[in-house]
This record gives C-alpha cells, sequence and structure tokens, in this order.
C-alpha cells in the first residue's frame, strides 16, 4: 500500500449517528499503520440533534486539525443534507470522493420552518460540483435490514469506503480500530457492519 | 483508560486529555474545576481516575470556589491544577489576582478559550489578557504533545518561582486528538500542612506594595527562563527569507500548514510561553527581516508589543498582523494562506480562483439549518410550553430573561422564549433591572447548576430590593449540557461519592422568598396554573421545574431493564391541528404525508404530548 504525504477526511452527521466513533477508530487506526495524526471535533451545543462534523488527519508530519477547505481526500457523510454542508471540504482539482448515506434525517427547520430539504437527485448533482466522485448508498436501510440496527451505519460504510479502496489504512489496523474503541458489548455487530461494508462494496 | 498508559507508549490523547496527563506526570495532588466546554473533559478525566489514584477532585459550585479551593491545596504544600473555561476565568478573577501576589507554588490554572463561539454563548473573549493583568506567567500549548508537557513544565515553573502558572487553550487545542509519547508519573503527596507566614499572605497595606514589587521582580527573573527556554524556539531558523512570523498556540499549526500547502519556508519564532515573553530572542528574531506577520487568533496582544520592541531594534520593518488577519473568529489553514498571499504575492499551484468560485458557489447553496434542539422528553421543553400558554391565557407578553444550560435552547424556534443570554446567573440580575425599569412582567428562567453557581446573591437581591418576577429553575438535578457532571444538589461528588443533596427549594425559602413551589414540569396542567397564580403576585416567585434529565433516566430505565412506554397518534382522531409539532416541538414527532406521527425509537414516554393534543388523539402505544 502506497502511503500517501497526507490524507484528509471530513466525517459529518447528526447528533446520535456515532460520527464521533468514526473518527476515533480511524485516528487509532491511523496510528496502527504508523502514521502522525490529528482530529479535531466539536462538542457541546453541536451534540444536541445537532449537526456534528469531526476531521481526521493522517501521513508523514500533520500539524493542523482541520482540513483545509477543498483539500478533503474523502468525505463520508451519514445524512445527505450533511453531505451538502460539508461538500466545500472537497472539490474536482483535488480529486474528492464524497460517499454519502441516502437515508434523510429531516431537521425540525424543515417541518415547522418550511425550509426546503432537496431531493436525492438534486442533493447528488450539487455534490458533483464539488468531488471527482460521488457515491450515494443507504447504509442505514441496509444497516437494519442487515445487521438489525441503521446505528451500524457508520462503521459499516467506513468497511464500505475502505472496500471501494478510499482509505490507505490496512485492514487490520482498522479492525484494531475498531476493537480498541468500540465496547465489548458492540463489538461483534459493529466488526460485521465492517465486514458487511467491504462485501457491499466489492459485490 | 489511555490516560493512565505507562511511560514511554504513545498514545492517542484530546488535548483536555492530555493536560491531564501532564499534571498525573507532575505530581498533582488536588484537581478543582466547574464544567463548562471546550475545557470540561479536564474535569471529566480527573472525576474517572482520581480516586484510583488517591488524588482529590472535585466539582466546585462555581469557578472561583475551584480557584480557591486549589490555592488553599497550593497554600498546604500540595500540586494543585484547576480547571475552566475562558468566562470560569472572569468569575474567578477576583481570587486569581491576589493569589499571584501571596506567592503560592504549585498551582496551575488552565483556561480554555472558545474563538469563534463554538460552545459559547456570552462573548469571543481574550483570556490572554489575565495574564498580563495578574502578572502570572502563561503558557499556550498548540497540540495534545505539548498540552502534556507544557503543563508538566507549568508545574515546574509555579514550584520554582512561587507564582500561579496560566496554561492557555483554545477550542482547536482542547478538542484536538494527536498522538502523545507518554513520560514518568511520579509520586504524589497526599497530605500538605498550612504553614502561617505573615510576611507571604498578609496582604494589606503597607505590605500588600512590596508583595507586588516581588511579584513584577519575580515576572522578571521568569523573563530570563523565558529567554532560555526551548518551547520558545525558531522553526526554519536557515531559512533565506525577508519575511519572518511569530506566532504560538493553535495558530502555529496553520502556519506550518500554510507554508507546506505554498510550497515556501519562511523562519517562524514559535512561542509557547507567551508572558513574560522572551525579548531578546524575539527582538534578535526581528533583526532579520523587512517584513515580518505575526500569526495569532483573537485580540492584536502579541503584535503590538512586537511592534513596541521594533522600535529599537529595526524601525523599519514592516509589520503586519491584524491588517491582513481577522481579528474575531477562529483560524484555520485557508485564513493563514491568503494573509501570506497578500503580504508576499505567493499563491497556492493549483487555481485558486476556481477554488474561491466553489466557494461562492457553495454559499449560494439553501441548505436547510439543522440546529440544535432540546431532545425528546426534554423536561424543560415541557416548562416552556406551560409558560407559554400560561401567558397566552392571560394575554400578556412578559420579558423573558435566559441563562446558561441546555435550557437556553429555548432560543430558537419554535418557543423562541429567552429574550436575552448574558452570563451565568444573569437572568435573575438582569431581569430584576427590568422589573424596576418597566410596567413589564417578567420571568427569569435559570438552572439548576447556574442557580448554586451564581444565582443565589441575585435572587437575595430581590427579595431585599422588593422586585416581583417569576423565577422559574429548571432542576434536572445535573449540569447537562456539559455531560452530566453532578452539582450540590446531585447528591454525588466528583469522586463519585455520596454526599448530602441540596434541596433548591430550601435555598429559596431561606433567601426570604415566599412564593415557593416545586412543580413536576410533566404535570402540565400544574405547571400552567402555578405560573399564572405567581405572575400575580406583587413579591418574587419561585418555581422549581423539577425533574430529571431525561437522557439520564433513560438510560437508567434501560439499564434496570424497565419498560419505557411509547406514545402512537391516533390517526382517525387526529385533526391534523399540528400543535404537538408546530408549537411543542418533540423531536419524536414529524408529519409524513400529511400525517402527525411519533417516531418509538426516540420517543421516551413522557406523556406530555397526550396531556396538550386538543383532540385526545394520543394515546399508548400497545
Amino acid at each position: 500500500m502506497k502511503k500517501p504525504k497526507e490524507f484528509n477526511i471530513v466525517a459529518i452527521g447528526t447528533g446520535g449517528q456515532g460520527i464521533l466513533t468514526l473518527t476515533f477508530i480511524m485516528a487509532e487506526a491511523a496510528l496502527k499503520q504508523g502514521y502522525d495524526v490529528k482530529t479535531s471535533e466539536l462538542h457541546g451545543l453541536a451534540q444536541r440533534g445537532g449537526s456534528v462534523s469531526c476531521h481526521i488527519r493522517f501521513g508523514k508530519k500533520i500539524y493542523s486539525p482541520i482540513v483545509r477547505e477543498s483539500e478533503a481526500n474523502l468525505i463520508i457523510a451519514l445524512e445527505p443534507l450533511e453531505a451538502l454542508r460539508a461538500c466545500y471540504y472537497g472539490s474536482r482539482e483535488n480529486g474528492t470522493v464524497i460517499i454519502f448515506n441516502t437515508f434523510p434525517i429531516v431537521p425540525l427547520s424543515v417541518s415547522i420552518l418550511k425550509e426546503s430539504y432537496p431531493s436525492l437527485e438534486k442533493i447528488e448533482n450539487v455534490l458533483k460540483e464539488f468531488a471527482s466522485q460521488v457515491i450515494p448508498i443507504n447504509a442505514t436501510e441496509i444497516a437494519k435490514k442487515e445487521l438489525g440496527k441503521g446505528v451500524f451505519a457508520n462503521v459499516f460504510m467506513l468497511g464500505y469506503a475502505f472496500g471501494l479502496g478510499l482509505i490507505p489504512i490496512e485492514k487490520k489496523n482498522l479492525e484494531e480500530g475498531i476493537r480498541e474503541v468500540v465496547k465489548e458489548k458492540y463489538l461483534e455487530s459493529n466488526l460485521r457492519a465492517f465486514e458487511l461494508g467491504i462485501e457491499k462494496a466489492k459485490s | 483508560m489511555k490516560v493512565l498508559e505507562r511511560e514511554g507508549k504513545k498514545v492517542i490523547l484530546l488535548g483536555n486529555e492530555a493536560i491531564v496527563r501532564g499534571a498525573l506526570e507532575a505530581g498533582v495532588s488536588f484537581a478543582s474545576t466547574f464544567p463548562g466546554t471546550p475545557a470540561s473533559e479536564i474535569g471529566d478525566t480527573f472525576s474517572k481516575i482520581a480516586k484510583q489514584l488517591g488524588i482529590y477532585f472535585e466539582y466546585s459550585t462555581n469557578e472561583k470556589v475551584a480557584l480557591e479551593g486549589g490555592g488553599g491545596a497550593a497554600l498546604a504544600g500540595l500540586k494543585a491544577l484547576v480547571a475552566f473555561k475562558h468566562f470560569g476565568l472572569n468569575v474567578a478573577s477576583d481570587s486569581f489576582m491576589p493569589l499571584a501576589y501571596l506567592g503560592v507554588k504549585g498551582l496551575v490554572v488552565v483556561v480554555a478559550d472558545d474563538p469563534s463561539c463554538w460552545s459559547s454563548a456570552q462573548s469571543e473573549q481574550d483570556s490572554r489578557h489575565y495574564s498580563f493583568l495578574a502578572h502570572v506567567p502563561m503558557l499556550e500549548p498548540s497540540d495534545p504533545q505539548e498540552c502534556k508537557d507544557f503543563t508538566k513544565l507549568a508545574f515546574k515553573i509555579s514550584e520554582k518561582f512561587e507564582i500561579p502558572v496560566l496554561v492557555r487553550l483554545t477550542t482547536r487545542v482542547s478538542h484536538a486528538r494527536g498522538i502523545v509519547k507518554l513520560g514518568k508519573m511520579v509520586e504524589r503527596k497526599k497530605k500538605g500542612f498550612f504553614k502561617r507566614d505573615k510576611e507571604r499572605f498578609f496582604n494589606l497595606r503597607p505590605n500588600i506594595l512590596r508583595m507586588h514589587e516581588k511579584l513584577l521582580e519575580k515576572m522578571e527573573r521568569i523573563r530570563k527562563f523565558s529567554e532560555k527556554t526551548k518551547i520558545n524556539r525558531v522553526v526554519n531558523s536557515n531559512a533565506k527569507s525577508k519575511l519572518g512570523i511569530i506566532t504560538a498556540s493553535a495558530s502555529f499549526n496553520y502556519v506550518m500548514e500554510a507554508m507546506d500547502d505554498l510550497k515556501v519556508k519562511f523562519p517562524v519564532l514559535k512561542l509557547g510561553l507567551t508572558n513574560p515573553l522572551p525579548e531578546e530572542k524575539i527582538k534578535s528574531f526581528l533583526k532579520r527581516f523587512k517584513r515580518l506577520l505575526v500569526v495569532e487568533e483573537l485580540d492584536p496582544i502579541l503584535e503590538e508589543k512586537v511592534k513596541a520592541m521594533a522600535k529599537d531594534v529595526n524601525p523599519k520593518l514592516k509589520v503586519y498582523g491584524k491588517d491582513v488577519l481577522p481579528k474575531a473568529g477562529e483560524f484555520n489553514e485557508e485564513i493563514v494562506i491568503s494573509a501570506i498571499t497578500r503580504i508576499t504575492g505567493i499563491r497556492l499551484k493549483i487555481d485558486h480562483t476556481s477554488l474561491e468560485a466553489y466557494k461562492r458557489k457553495y454559499e449560494k447553496i439553501k441548505i436547510a439549518s439543522r440546529f440544535p434542539i432540546m431532545c425528546p422528553g426534554c423536561p424543560h421543553r415541557a416548562t416552556f410550553y406551560a409558560v407559554k400558554k400560561a401567558v397566552k391565557e392571560m394575554g400578556i407578553e412578559p420579558v423573558y430573561g435566559g441563562d446558561i444550560g441546555c435550557y437556553m435552547l429555548g432560543i430558537f424556534p419554535p418557543l423562541e422564549i429567552e429574550d436575552f443570554l448574558i452570563s451565568m446567573g444573569a437572568s435573575e440580575g438582569v431581569i430584576h433591572g427590568i422589573n424596576k425599569a418597566t410596567e413589564q412582567k417578567t420571568i427569569a428562567f435559570i438552572g439548576d447548576s447556574t442557580f448554586f453557581h451564581a444565582g443565589i446573591p441575585a435572587l437575595i437581591n430581590m427579595v431585599f430590593n422588593r422586585s416581583n418576577p417569576l423565577v422559574i429553575i429548571l432542576d434536572n438535578r445535573y449540569t447537562a449540557m456539559t455531560g452530566h457532571q453532578p452539582h450540590p444538589g446531585t447528591g454525588i461528588t466528583g469522586l463519585k461519592e455520596e454526599t448530602k443533596q441540596v434541596a433548591i427549594e430550601d435555598i429559596v425559602r431561606a433567601c426570604g422568598v415566599e412564593w415557593v413551589k416545586v412543580v413536576d414540569p410533566f404535570n402540565v396542567n400544574e405547571m400552567v396554573t402555578t405560573v399564572k397564580e405567581f405572575l400575580a403576585k406583587d413579591k418574587v416567585s419561585v418555581i422549581v421545574a423539577k425533574r430529571e434529565c431525561q437522557l439520564v433516566a433513560t438510560r437508567r430505565k434501560r439499564k434496570a431493564g424497565l419498560k419505557i412506554p411509547k406514545f402512537e397518534i391516533d390517526q382517525s382522531k387526529c385533526t391534523k391541528c399540528g400543535l404537538c409539532l408546530k408549537e411543542f416541538a418533540c423531536p419524536a414527532i414529524y408529519e409524513e404525508n400529511g400525517e402527525y406521527k411519533i417516531n418509538p425509537e426516540i420517543c421516551t414516554g413522557c406523556a406530555v404530548c397526550f396531556q396538550i393534543c386538543p383532540a385526545k388523539a394520543i394515546r399508548v402505544k400497545e
């Protein structure tokens, strides 16, 4: 596996979707792969049902914990509207890949303030202007159907991204990351979610 | 726990966790805090490990009390660490200044600023000013490794020079994770002894003036240390350039990344000890350049000092700072790149203009906002709903004082029930002023933890000076917003030991308030009736809206295997009035194809929607 000088990931979703877990897993995996690593997260107000975004950067030497606009190699969005919110971290010039979960979580601003929630097709079209590749995947539906709970969509998407060859970290290190971060009780389901993601990517 | 791993191991730590490890490596015996983002994890990490290590840790009632506790422990010879967010230092500042005069040693104060106000409602203050105001040395780490190392060094400086030391963080330092190489944890003292010392502790005239002089002398001695210390260092020292950069804290990271992306190398003076500044080191650095850029977030503190130094040694030097960088909001790499481009004309290799076009395109996309909301089953929402119902029925429009905590989310639609947010406890203090100044009805909302923190004097003031607002104390049993830390009403200490539960209603009565009632917010009718009754009083009245935070209650019920009732909407009875969604706005309720529904996955069974539905269409799901 070729080690990039630096690799930038933005993970975004809504409170409760497991964005922080995803961030910790990738950070631990990057450490095991021998990279320098920095992550940035926002706590407090952001956690009360608002949007949650984390940045993960790894490579030879990393100073800033924040991804520069347009410089993300990969954007993993657990919710379509949130993919839109983070899209400017990507660009065609830098060959960004955006993977987004097509399962919408409609915010209160849409249900009570009449702001609009665009169609998935429209979202995908906008995203395409900020990335060289946009990959929609109904992760929540798949996780519900095959793993029993939608909440495993986060680690499923990690497996999916890895399966598509989009994360320059070895499989065993990502699995180690999962073991390190996830509580014993949920470990097996998460490892299954990761494996299922890889399978779906290859099929 | 990663923070307790063995010496030599490399682990990923949060900046705040690394602060704790640094304190452990320095031999800390006492730690205290009042929770506040972005500093909260410092206290929470201590709370998890203190007992097993024999360290004393407490969540104090407020930051001033936390600092005084740490100061007392240090006066008794123990190493103490006190941590809070920037506003916490405002609260603690009254004792912060004299503690410097007293020359306590082994006292480290960690303050976390929040540029861009990611989780702060009050202001975007730059707490570095306190270091200069109090004549207290200040260390500013840039990453988790430095958080650990600088905390350890802060204790060393405090011990050696007999002075409290400030470690100043920002959100992007506190809440960054990175690799930390751990050092050795040392044995800690369990107990100290307070030795009377009139010379040192008697700060009245004329002794106080000698103490002041002594403090200033100490700072001059520390300045010599500042000249030598490796944490004030030049990066890219050999780079040939007419431009130099001076920076500190999180800004250093953006400078390094910006140079890397611009494919340039400028000499950078990275300051870790920013007060007292190493004047000689800075002056000799300044001499080398025609142009200098000072990169610091918020106020131009370093910039002004550097400009003054340049006048002595390099009067022709053009110093850039806040003329090319913003004064408000946090920095990032883009901001630093654009400053360097403006000064040097050096641009990014890839087409920057097309990226700017991207950004403009992005800004034109309409993205529905996702503001933070109170959780499903939150008792605060029930209280707010009842208050709105009561005042609507009375045909009045009161002024609503808001305060600091989860309930400040009531400022967002559809409740929009707070007219201002100022500081901890200010709902009461300010609403008293409005009550005196107008004929309007006035209501102050204040949380339980906030009431203990700063609400008591303001309540006594209402009684003493005869105003008649309605004060609603939202008692959900925890300091919930920052992560459910215990407070004096919870019954548990920071060491997770049982303690007395201080009852808010008892305090309120003891303050002299005659109209006091404890109401369960989930009893909507009783809340509405009590609000109406109390708003008619000619003296201050208090409702304690008491109900445990639903997040904790639900977690406990799940753990105990108890069934959580779920509610559903009977579509045959529902008149589609939309009140449950549009006015009550529980996140569990949603609209789908013109029908209102309840998401059973997140319904907590609070039964408030069941009570307020005008068509009686909501029922328990079988």
